[in-house]
């Protein structure tokens, strides 16, 4: 049987990516960012998924205004890292497995989660850079992917509840798949940050960092949060955040926190990290 | 569901409902630049570009005089009019400084320094009385 056993939990910014494309992750403004991804990345590679579940938003990329779906679910033999306006990022085709993908699809959709199923799309820098941040710079990525996409630019994006229970219901439909399969679920986006208007440069620690607590270990305060106040105290963009959400759900309501890392700033945004086992 | 709680919060614009149908056209001529063939044709012709769109004639000025704020105030989303900005050679944090008036390396020491505070931040209110 198909088994959850990590979570994985980071920021998504654009700038990290061309930081590692250019090989600048040495510099002195990226070092602090980069060093506090060094352990999860040997955890990652000792723990040799075979799928990585990545709960991420796209940024008017593959979808626009033609079409919001609030949760869609990548179904495809293979993704194709996209041009976001800059050319797209050298990094690896990223290669789904549609056998597991469809069996969630099925599996949700029957728990009432009515998600959308995507068979052809680009994804771009909200699901490549957290790749890149676990397993570096690889010719091929070291296992298959399936992308969730959940619609976090058109307002209202789903409910932090929404999210945490969708994640138990990705859990139930994982666990149910009938091959030996081990699965990490990522979930992306974030932290504080926002990105538009007189506003934009806003950080803001101490949200962040009880959200990471509360993330670990009262999932269900952390799903009470309001939409308001994510835009207001984390920024427009932080709203984000409830992705993780979806990620948490799906570990289970107990997990370890076997790893955390915070930095301000990559860009316009606070950096959030975090690794968690089951219990 | 009161609908206008963020409404209070200082220098943000929300894309909601009315801001998307507003922007609708905008946004779409925006998405239209992640292709390199519609930059081309953009910087080529700047104004018969935008006949392709059916815009307001603010909205269209604004795009013209790159009046970014203005933009996400008629509609715009930051992740479209992004591609304007990626279309003209400006990064994103550079895009941020020039909508908040700061000089880019003013911002840029901002950010180095951890941000702008919530402190002060949160209202209108504390924005009309700083």
């Amino acid at each position: 049987m198909a088994k959850i056993v990590g979570g994985y939990a980071t920021s998504h910014v654009p700038a990290i990516g061309v930081a590692i494309d250019q090989g600048k992750t040495e510099e002195p403004y990226w070092q602090p960012v980069f060093s506090g991804y060094e352990w999860s990345r040997k955890w990652i590679e000792e723990l040799k998924p075979d799928v990585a579940f990545v709960v991420y938003n796209d940024h008017a990329t593959a979808f626009s205004l033609e079409l919001i779906p609030t949760f869609a679910l990548g179904c495809a033999a293979e993704y194709q890292p996209a041009d976001e306006g800059w050319g797209a990022r050298p990094v690896p085709t990223v290669h789904g497995h549609p056998e597991l993908a469809w069996h969630i699809a099925q599996s949700v959709i029957l728990d009432e989660f009515d998600i959308t199923i995507v068979n052809d799309m680009e994804v771009d820098h909200g699901l490549t850079v957290p790749l890149s941040l676990a397993f570096g710079q690889p010719h091929a990525w070291p296992c298959a992917v399936i992308p969730l996409a959940v619609n976090v630019v058109q307002y209202p994006p789903p409910t932090g509840n929404r999210c945490l229970q969708f994640g138990k219901a990705i859990r139930k439909a994982i666990e149910s798949f009938p091959h030996d399969m081990r699965v990490v679920v990522f979930g992306t986006g974030g932290m504080s940050h926002q990105l538009q208007a007189q506003r934009a440069g806003l950080i803001n620690p101490e949200f962040d960092q009880k959200f990471l607590d509360l993330l670990v270990h009262d999932p269900a305060a952390a799903a009470a949060i309001p939409h308001v106040d994510y835009l207001r105290d984390a920024g427009s963009e932080g709203i984000e955040l409830v992705m993780w959400l979806v990620m948490r759900g799906a570990l289970g309501d107990n997990v370890t926190e076997l790893h955390r890392h915070y930095h301000v700033p990559a860009s316009n945004t606070a950096v959030g990290h975090l690794v968690l086992e089951p219990k | 569901m009161s609908g206008n709680d963020y409404h209070d919060i200082p220098g943000t614009f929300v894309f909601d409902a009315e801001q998307s149908r507003q922007g609708y056209h905008l946004n779409m001529f925006c998405m239209s630049l992640r292709q390199a063939k519609n930059r081309e044709a953009f910087l080529a012709d700047e104004a018969a570009y935008l006949d392709r769109y059916p815009m307001s004639a603010e909205q269209r000025q604004a795009v013209l005089s790159r009046d970014w704020n203005e933009m996400l105030r008629l509609g715009g989303n930051i992740y479209y009019t992004s591609k304007l900005a990626a279309t003209d050679g400006i990064t994103f944090q550079d895009l941020a400084a020039i909508m908040t008036g700061m000089d880019r390396d003013a911002y840029r020491q901002m950010m180095v320094a951890g941000g702008r505070p919530i402190e002060g931040n949160r209202t209108k209110g504390d924005w009309d009385n700083g």
